[in-house]
């Protein structure tokens, strides 16, 4: 199937007429600074969401990171991911299991690029993330310069009551938190849980400011 | 003239004023690579884009009669209350309190202003929902921050819906001798919201010297030349409307200081919940409904009010 997406409404319309994707940057703003933005996930929605939440004007030097086993798999998933999104493909499979699976988003930061991913490997049942993969980790460690930014993605149909009578809109909130660095002699585990409790953070504020 | 010749000159005179603006903003637009003027000239250009839906707007209720704005401002009002859900902490005890909220408040709004129920749409929200809503909210047992959750739904539904609505009810007015003329009284009215606000940025470029905390694309000499300028072109637009020119300089001077004062509340209320983004070179970020709709959720019931009030017998 070879849809022609170039004659359909521009994906970031469509992403925000239907879910929203609002923005809240609490602690840090939009900057053409490099970055590798890390969320929680548990949708396959995730990545367009936090894609279509960003500026015009960083979401051009913005690439996220997706696993080739769901984005490259062909038809009209993989035109938007090439085409629309840039994405990064990484292999989850790692079917040559020698080879350095961190290496395109090296390749990708290297070349100035800022990223998008998502540091639990895979999706959650659960709105609040799971432990950290040591990818993001060793990213730091290898580009100090680039900004580490949380960002907690909440989509209020998910939190709502299950097998209510009536569904809400579905309505989703990127919120984008204070840049993190790895500290001097920081631990890999330590920094790893410090950084997942950065993004639960975010998702508490809602509750403090409530 | 009749009312069809009026309403077809008007819609090519601004057919034609606003494709001389579109065509000047894509000129200076491409002329340009200096961040900060990027930026002014991107202000101005959405600003311009707006102005456009106005005249389509006024174009479908001149074909289509007065639903295609009811509808129109219907969804304007859904997707400006879904921004305000989404930005305002909601709990999964909510549900039937946000489920009430869109798909009921909404549409028996505007079916009650379909209707021209004028005594039923103007006490609907700030009376009946007003006392339901913490009632339906009460009887999910949960108390926690009970009275601020239902403040900021009320208050959403008063601002997205209540305040919103009341845009295209202006359209139903007829005051007495104005017969078939609302849609021109709209356009009227959306002309000095809207001219207030892209004359406010023209000329804060031009002379601006204190920028606004709320937006560093206007300043205050700006703000107060751009309104001086649309109360002065309301009153040439006075033949318009059914009012006297001097009457015309008072209504739309209202429109200008309510207008002001909605873009003020709602973009504290947008700062407060980190929605209102600056880039870290300082360019403001339009985006979102809320944004858009700002100045008019204060304008449209202060003028639907005071048409009624002053103008119906």
């Amino acid at each position: 199937m070879n849809l022609p997406i170039k004659f359909l409404p521009p994906l970031v319309w469509l992403v925000r007429v239907l879910v929203g994707a609002y923005p809240r940057w609490i602690g840090s703003v939009p900057s053409a600074n490099q970055r590798i933005y890390f969320a929680n996930h548990s949708s396959h929605m995730d990545t367009l969401v936090l894609w279509a939440a960003l500026p015009h004007s960083l979401r051009a030097n913005t690439r996220p990171v997706a696993a080739r086993d769901y984005w490259g798999v062909g038809g009209i998933r993989q035109q938007i991911a090439q085409e629309e999104l840039n994405v990064v493909m990484i292999d989850r499979a790692r079917e040559n299991p020698d080879a350095d699976p961190l290496e395109p988003l090296q390749e990708a930061l290297g070349l100035g690029f800022s990223l998008i991913i998502f540091p639990e490997g895979t999706r959650q049942p659960q709105p609040l993330p799971g432990p950290f993969k040591s990818g993001l980790y060793r990213l730091a460690q290898a580009f100090p310069q680039v900004e580490l930014i949380p960002v907690y993605l909440e989509n209020l149909h998910r939190s709502m009551p299950k097998g209510a009578l009536l569904p809400v809109p579905i309505i989703s909130t990127v919120t984008f938190g204070a840049a993190l660095k790895v500290g001097e002699d920081e631990e890999r585990d330590a920094f790893l849980e410090r950084a997942r409790q950065a993004v639960v953070a975010l998702a508490d504020l809602d509750l403090v400011m409530a | 003239m009749t009312v069809q010749e009026t309403s077809f000159a008007v819609l090519a005179g601004l057919v034609v004023l606003f494709a001389a603006a579109t065509a000047l903003g894509t000129w200076l637009a491409g002329r340009t690579r200096d961040a900060i003027k990027l930026a002014w000239i991107g202000q101005l250009n959405t600003r311009i884009r707006t102005a456009w839906v106005i005249v389509l707007l006024f174009a479908a209720a001149f074909l289509l009669g007065d639903t295609a704005v009811l509808i129109f401002f219907a969804i304007a009002s859904f997707f400006a209350l879904r921004e305000f859900i989404a930005l305002t902490p909601i709990r999964s005890s909510d549900h039937a309190a946000v489920v009430l909220a869109f798909y009921v408040v909404i549409p028996v709004q505007y079916l009650l202003i379909a209707a021209e129920w004028r005594a039923m749409y103007a006490v609907f929200i700030p009376v009946y929902v007003f006392l339901v809503l913490p009632v339906v909210m009460a009887l999910r047992q949960d108390t926690t921050n009970y009275l601020v959750r239902i403040a900021k739904v009320q208050w959403g539904l008063m601002i997205c819906v209540y305040c919103v609505s009341h845009a295209p009810a202006i359209v139903t007015l007829d005051l007495p001798g104005q017969e078939g003329r609302g849609p021109l009284l709209l356009l009227y009215f959306l002309l000095v919201v809207q001219m207030a606000d892209l004359l406010a940025v023209i000329a804060s470029a031009a002379f601006g010297r204190t920028p606004l905390k709320s937006n560093p694309n206007k300043s205050r000499e700006g703000v107060l030349a751009g309104g001086g300028a649309a109360v002065v072109l309301g009153t040439a637009l006075a033949w318009m409307t059914p009012f006297q020119w001097w009457q015309a300089t008072l209504m739309s001077f209202a429109i200008v200081v309510a207008g002001f004062m909605g873009g003020l509340v709602l973009a504290s209320v947008e700062r407060s919940l980190g929605a209102r983004i600056w880039t870290d070179d300082g360019v403001l970020l339009t985006r979102g409904t809320l944004q858009r709709v700002d100045a008019l959720t204060f304008a449209a019931p202060v003028f639907f009010h005071l048409a009624l009030y002053f103008f119906m017998p």
